[in-house]
Order: C-alpha cells, then structure tokens, then sequence
C-alpha cells in the first residue's frame, strides 16, 4: 500500500475561500490517493481539531489558510501555538493563499496585529523566523488548485522549488497575469475601450487591471480549465501581491494622464516612450467587435 | 562618436533650419540647401530622400535637443515650482541661442500639418519632448505639487503660453527680453498647474 503524506489544512482568520477553490481541483481521487488530511476544516478527517491541539499527531506538511494573529484561538489554543507546534514536526509548511502570506484582507480589518506567516504586506515579521527555510508561500484569493496540488506533489517528491523573495515558487509566480493574456495586442496598442464582460479592450488604462505587475499563473494555468478573469473581461485585482486588496479595483489611478502602477521592471521613461509611438496608430481591426453579428 | 553619414545628416539639418528659418519653408529647395553645403543634389538624395522626409527628421532632431534638455530637469532632485523655472528658462533660452529651432516648430511643424502627415503621425516626432513633459506633469502630480487633471488641459497651457510668447518674440511685439518674463511665467505656470 501507498503511504500517504499526511497534511494538516489549519484554518486561521479566514474566509475558507482556499477551501473553496481546492474542492474544484479537477483530479481530487487521485490527490486523495496520495494525500491524507489528517484534520481539515471542512473535509471529513481521521482527527478533530481537538485531538490536534491536545496531542502530538503525525504530520509531514502544514498548510495554513487564513491571516494570523496571537490573538486568534483554535480550540481554545491560539493559532501562534499551534503553528509552533506542528511547525516542528512537519517537512515543510505551506502558506494557502494571501492572507496567510501577507494578511490579506484580514488584515485590513485592523483585528489585533494580524499578518501573514512572514509577511506583513511587504515587511518581514520575525515571529517565525526560523521557519523560513521550512516554508513556502502560495500567495492568491483564492489560491489556484492546481498551485496548491502541484506543490504539494513536489514536495512529496522531494523536488526543490525555486522561489521568490517572499518565497513563493518560481515556477507559479514569476510570470505575470498579464502573460498569456488575450487582450495582449490591446495593451500593445493602448486600445481601452472595454466594457466590463466583453471581449475587447485592455483595462490597464482606464479599468483598474494589476495584471502587468501581478506575479501569478492565472493566464497560464485557466481556472477550471477555461478562463480567467481578464480573459472573461474582469480587471486583475492583483490578489497575489503584498499589497492586496488596493482601493478603487476597477479603475486606474492616474497622474496625469500616466498610470501609477507600471509593468513590473518597466521604467517610466521607456513605458512612455513606447506609448507615445503605439498611441500615433490606430488600428481599425483592434477598434471594431471581435464578432460582428 | 557619431560616424560621418550621422555627423553630415546633422549638417544638412542645421543647415536647412538657417534656411527654413530666413527664407521660409516652401521657397527652400532641396537645391539651395545642397547649394549652402557645397554639396552636389544627387550627394543630397543619399541622406534624405525628399523634402517632406528632411522635414520630418528635422523636427526629430528639435525634440531630441529639447527632450535631453527638459530630462537633465526633470532628473534634477529639486522642487516642481523650480523644475517649471528652469524649464521656462531652458525654453527661452534656446529660442534665444537657437531661434531656428523653435520657429520651425511654432511656424513650420505646426502649422504646415500636411507636410508631416505621413511620417509624423500623433505625437510621433515629437516623443521625446512630450515624454519628459509627460514625466514632469507626473512626477508633480504624485508628489501632490501638482493637480491632478487631463493632460492636454495641462500640456497645452504649458507649451501654449511658452510658445506665444516665443512668437510675439519673434514679430518684434514684446517690449522686454523674453528672460526678463521669466519669474512671472513660472508664477503663473505654477499657480494654474498647483494643486494649492
């Protein structure tokens, strides 16, 4: 018989959207073939939250879903706790989604010093310091399942992930959202006259979309295999980044004409540059419906 | 350094801006620059292929020389209200060391649209000038000196007022040295764009 690994899903401050968007993961027979939850908030599981706090359970991988504060208690015991316990026993621990990475939404709330795991938006938080070889950030809201899965078999396999600075795997979070998107020759040629759900239009200019400075699969992996937000005609809200959620998502803050946030790693002079030359051209093509009738 | 072909391209350039300048844009032949030269027609040919082509780079030319001029400014870590004084001053003068190159921008260029039609579409030729005025606007507004509002509204009181009073200038109306109108242009410049 297989050995399964055994997974601890621990919910913090959170929404169980991680949750959510887990349960569409297209293979999940096979997952639960080769993973065990030992305790999962929602999933039928081997231990109650009860059994996990009051003893030393085998654990090989911790995920954590939700923004953390020592405040907040699980079976009366704060989270901080637990996570320092299991935090020592298991191989490896994986923050599920941007509240748990970088305190998200949560965080927002201002509730008592919450925050994600090692991140405070950007800062680093010391209370877990040395868990930071052990960790890695799966930062999204909600988390793609396929991230999360795809994840947790490398670990099982022992492959190590490279990662970013705020630890998240490479192989999910270096390209943008905006890579892979079909409203690219758009963007290309400035052409923002979107209306929200439709086909055409880039929303970088006017209609709020992250995209080009959002690191993320979401144009690469679909979501459930068939679209993404952009794709649909919804603005990148940015969900993957520290700075989640920013204010007024669906329009673009502009100085003058020039957006405040650029395409990452695009300095300003040479954004305009190409703007300037894109802007001078109209393509008719680009100006009309995708589909006439 | 430039190689030969760049460095006479510049000469040519130079050369047609005194022309356009003193005798007006469509009574300069191709033959009386390559005259003024001492270079044969044909030789001309090889660096522009027609008048409408050497009037499109010359305006290239003008808004590489003022947009490395406006971008040494705005790299300056000093105040917008004295990043908009030295860009008043840098206008006049150049229209004062080099009054060529702003008549043939106030009289040629704008004025003479179907001649850059085709090469010049937009803002085309002029994209580097326009890119650091873009950046001084910007960098102003996000640093809360300036009001945020449309660009053009903006641009235009600018480069408008900057470019009237250049050519009252130049039709011999104003009674002063356009140096003298500087600390009153900045002020007002600033006080129309100030978000105070």
């Amino acid at each position: 018989m297989k050995t399964k690994m055994k997974v601890l899903w621990l919910s913090a401050i959170s929404c169980n959207g991680n949750t959510h968007s887990f349960f569409n993961y297209s293979q999940m027979e096979q997952f639960l073939e080769d993973f065990e939850f030992i305790y999962h908030p929602v999933i039928d599981s081997k231990y109650l939250l009860q059994d996990i706090v009051s003893q030393d359970i085998e654990c090989d991988v911790l995920l954590i879903e939700g923004a953390i504060s020592k405040e907040f208690k699980r079976a009366d015991l704060s989270i901080v706790d637990i996570i320092q316990r299991y935090s020592k026993r298991v191989k490896k621990i994986v923050t599920v989604g941007t509240c748990a990475t970088f305190g998200g939404i949560f965080r927002e709330s201002g509730y008592e010093k919450t925050s994600g795991l090692h991140f405070d938006q950007e800062k680093r938080v010391d209370t877990f310091k040395s868990l930071l070889d052990k960790t890695i950030s799966l930062s999204g809201c909600p988390v793609h399942p396929e991230v999360l899965v795809n994840t947790l078999y490398a670990i099982k396999k022992d492959i190590t992930l490279k990662v970013d600075e705020f630890l998240r795997p490479k192989e999910f979070y270096a390209y943008t959202v905006h890579n892979g998107c079909t409203r690219n020759e758009y963007f290309e040629y400035k052409v923002d006259n979107h209306n929200f759900g439709e086909l055409e239009g880039c929303m970088f200019y006017d209609h709020g979309c992250q995209a080009p400075f959002t690191h993320g699969s979401c144009n690469k992996i679909l979501w459930n295999e068939v679209n993404s937000k952009t794709r649909a005609g919804l603005p990148c809200m940015g969900c993957t980044e520290p700075s989640f959620p920013r204010q007024n998502l669906f329009s673009t803050k502009k100085n003058m004409a020039i957006p405040e946030h650029l395409p990452v790693g695009v300095n300003k002079r040479v954004y305009l540059t190409l703007a300037g030359i894109t802007k001078a051209f109209k393509i008719d093509r680009l100006e009309k419906k995708l589909f006439d009738d | 350094m430039l190689d030969k072909k760049q460095l006479k391209k510049e000469q040519i350039i130079e050369c047609a801006l005194e022309l356009f300048a003193s005798r007006g844009f469509y009574s300069t032949t191709i033959p009386d620059i390559a005259k003024s030269l001492k270079m044969s027609v044909g030789n001309m040919y090889n660096y522009f292929k027609s008048k409408d082509i050497l009037a499109s780079e010359i305006i290239k030319y003008i808004s590489v020389y003022l947009g490395k001029k406006l971008r040494e400014i705005n790299e300056e870590d000093i105040s917008t209200k004295e990043k908009t004084r030295k860009i008043v001053e840098m206008y006049f003068k150049t229209a004062s060391v080099k009054p060529e190159m702003i008549d043939y921008f106030l009289r040629i260029y704008l004025s003479n649209r179907e001649v850059f039609r085709d090469t010049c579409e937009g803002m085309l030729c002029v994209n580097e000038f326009v890119t650091e005025i873009m950046i001084y606007f910007e960098e102003g507004v996000r640093c809360g000196d300036l009001r945020e509002q449309d660009f053009f509204s903006a641009f235009g009181l600018f480069m408008g007022y900057l470019g009237g009073m250049v050519f009252l200038k130049g039709e011999d109306i104003l009674p002063k040295d356009l140096n003298e109108y500087v600390e009153d242009i900045t002020y007002n410049i600033y006080k129309a764009l100030s978000s105070q």
